[in-house]
């Protein structure tokens, strides 16, 4: 009944454009492949803003409520009652600041830590590279961010007419260092979590909860000033530390963040990025088998 | 002329049994280990894919058959990169676009403009292609009226038009399309794979097509290739390779025996379907007119208050020549158990000439809910019977249903 199969086709050279073999490995990043995936990326994006707020009255309104009502409400709970310390700022300003870049922080980790669970069902059916998922949820927090970052801009300016403490300085161009580095901390931890989720669902549970945690081990709510020396050591071991302090530090002054903190929390960064990217791309051709 | 894709001895084993180590200290190990390491060897392994060896011209399109648990999938999906293989290497020339499922990544909140841009780019199109292709995407899907609408708002049958009509206008020199078709009325099915012709006449693009739907594959493809546990039994010319299939003897299934492949335990599947005697013995051969009792095994993960069962027999090429349903059609009570649950089918006379048939059956909630669609059918073989005493055996390339009849003189 078998016939013989066909002979085996001719060796002569062929330009093959692809190669599909067995696991690559864990350093198998393909970056370029990903730069073809622009308009994907692009439209995920697109996606992901314009329909959240489908059927919604105030819409993209959304991006500015949710922050200024955090913002009043910590100014009331933990500048009226609590009465916590702000360093001098104005603690409407000082929340604000806070709060946009802890909610950039913790959206982007959260979405992208469920890369691979919440698309399960558009990634076995269809290849493209699995990394444009993450970053378009990057690019999408990162305009939301943008939304609010321009509000607190203009919260900042008014501040800066009416309050003596704050004056724009040349330290306004470490902002956005600042704002790159909780970028890349957001999708480093994202995209591990998301490949060690594929098989352990535990840690997408720890994560959510763990981020709330994390927020009070960050100067978000408070400056590092204000902690007490001998528990300062504590506040300061988070890698978030002094990129919150650096990110303060450019809009309001003051003592400016410790360098050699800064600089260890930017060699965690790249060492957290090199192994997301070597456990993303081990988990991403298999992950179809074990999800 | 040059082959386009060069699949090289492919391999694919899955795991079974349970996904996880026994600890997680063990597990943490081990993922450490693999981290430096090319991939451990699984402990307890299964075979999807053996050594698979062949490869594919320009132009060329090639059906891919085979029975159910045959591989046919799992060759798709490492040919369109969803997963990769265990050993083994595919090479490609060219562009490779795979409609495993229509309407991959629409969004339901988005309008269908939306949608045929957010599901081209997924399946590999440019911004600026699909601009330069919209008018012509919109005419084929035929609903240029609702193309404003959020998706959510569409008929199935919308849905699946305008999935295709995206689909049917990628310009990639490689199209592997899955049983994607089987949705759908029959003239846009039609219209579909008329379209799938069109394009591959003229602009040489090579096809990978799947379908249980033989009649399609013969009509659209010009080689095929048969898969069989995994192996590849032939690749030819495509009447060669359905003949062969048509004639395979089969190691798992006889004729009167079909097991299907195990399935997890929270869903509801077939287990086997048996064909006895009045006796209740598993029959050897199956004839013209003879009394057949299909018994078929099926699991259910819950108890279910008169479910139905559905059972059905097709031609080959797809026409559907019996269908069967306990409930609400013949009113025969079944109570699903949990777990393993048996029902018999019984025909009295089996009115089908000789030749190839295709069984199936599906579950159900009666008018509310499909539980397991049935689509996996298996093929029976009926022998021919000299039910005239002529020594002239009905038979099916002339007439399919041999019905009791005699002749008289007025």
């Amino acid at each position: 009944m078998a016939q013989s199969p066909p002979p085996p086709h001719p060796n002569e050279p062929v330009e093959w454009t692809t190669i599909i073999g067995a696991h690559q490995g864990s350093w198998d990043w393909r970056l370029s492949e990903l730069w073809n995936c622009r308009d994907l990326i692009s439209l995920f994006v697109w996606r992901d803003f314009v329909s959240v707020y489908k059927q919604t009255i105030l819409g993209p309104a959304w991006h500015l409520l949710q922050p200024l009502l955090t913002t009043l409400t910590f100014t009331f709970i933990f500048g009226k009652i609590a009465l916590f310390s702000t360093g001098g700022v104005p603690p409407f300003l000082f929340y604000l600041s806070g709060t946009i870049l802890w909610s950039f922080f913790s959206n982007c980790l959260l979405k992208t830590s469920n890369t691979f669970l919440s698309n399960s069902g558009l990634l076995s059916k269809v290849y493209f590279h699995r990394l444009s998922i993450p970053i378009s949820t990057l690019f999408s927090t990162l305009i939301a961010f943008a939304i609010q970052f321009s509000l607190f801009l203009l919260v900042w300016i008014y501040f800066c007419f009416h309050e003596n403490s704050i004056h724009p300085s040349l330290a306004l161009l470490a902002a956005p260092v600042a704002i790159l580095m909780i970028a890349g901390y957001a999708l480093a931890g994202g995209i591990i979590v998301s490949a060690v989720t594929t098989r352990y669902r535990d840690l997408s549970i720890a994560i959510a909860f763990g981020v709330q945690l994390l927020m009070f081990l960050t100067p978000v709510i408070y400056p590092l000033s204000s902690v007490p020396s001998e528990n300062q050591w504590i506040i300061s071991l988070n890698p978030l530390t002094p990129i919150f302090e650096l990110f303060r530090f450019s809009f309001f002054g003051g003592t400016p963040c410790s360098l050699l903190a800064l600089g260890f929390s930017f060699f965690l960064l790249l060492l957290l990025l090199t192994v997301g990217l070597a456990l993303f791309s081990r988990i991403e051709k298999t992950f179809m088998d074990t999800i | 002329m040059p082959p386009v894709i060069a699949v090289e001895n492919i391999s694919k084993s899955y795991r079974l049994g349970s996904i996880g180590g026994s600890s997680f200290r063990e597990e943490f190990s081990k993922g450490w280990k693999n981290l430096f390491r090319h991939s451990a060897p699984p402990a307890q392994e299964f075979w999807a894919l053996k050594e698979i060896h062949f490869s594919i011209q320009e132009g060329e399109i090639l059906g891919i058959v085979g029975r159910n648990g045959a591989g046919k999938s799992t060759l798709l999906k490492i040919l369109s990169r969803v997963t990769a293989p265990t050993s083994g290497v595919v090479k490609i020339k060219g562009r490779i676009a795979s409609l495993l499922e229509v309407g991959t990544g629409f969004h339901p909140e988005l309008s269908g403009r939306d949608n045929i841009f957010l599901n081209g780019a997924i399946l590999g199109m440019s911004k600026a292609e699909i601009r330069r292709k919209f008018d012509e995407i919109v005419a084929f899907s035929e609903i240029s009226d609702f193309i404003d609408t959020p998706v959510k708002r569409y008929s199935s049958g919308m849905y699946v038009r305008l999935a295709f009509a995206v689909a049917a206008h990628l310009e990639s020199e490689i199209l592997i399309v899955d049983e994607v078709l089987a949705v759908g009325d029959a003239q846009f099915q039609k219209k579909c794979l008329g379209k799938i012709g069109e394009i591959t006449s003229k602009e040489k693009r090579t096809v990978l097509f799947v379908s249980h739907h033989l009649e399609s594959v013969r009509k659209l493809c010009n080689t095929a290739l048969l898969l069989q546990n995994g192996k590849l039994i032939t690749h030819g010319t495509v009447d060669q390779v359905l003949q062969t299939f048509l004639n395979e003897p089969t190691e798992t299934h006889s004729s009167t025996f079909i097991r299907y492949p195990e399935k997890p335990l929270d869903q509801f599947h077939l287990q086997k379907i048996e064909l006895l005697d009045e006796q209740g013995e598993l029959k050897r051969t199956l004839q013209t007119w003879d009394y057949v009792r299909f018994r078929i095994t099926f699991h259910s993960p819950r108890p279910l208050k008169s479910g139905a069962v559905n059972f059905h027999l097709n031609t080959p090429s797809g026409t559907r020549l019996l269908l069967a349903s306990n409930s609400p059609e013949q009113s025969f009570t079944l109570n699903y158990r949990e777990g393993t649950n048996q029902i018999d089918c019984v025909l009295s006379k089996l009115m089908l000439a000789a030749g190839h048939y295709l069984i199936g059956a599906s579950l159900a909630v009666p008018n509310i809910e499909c539980l397991y669609d049935g689509v996996d059918h298996a093929l029976i073989e009926v022998q021919s019977k000299d039910i005239y005493d002529s020594g002239l055996a009905p038979h099916s390339h002339r007439a399919l249903i041999p019905m009791d009849c005699h002749w008289e003189l007025p």
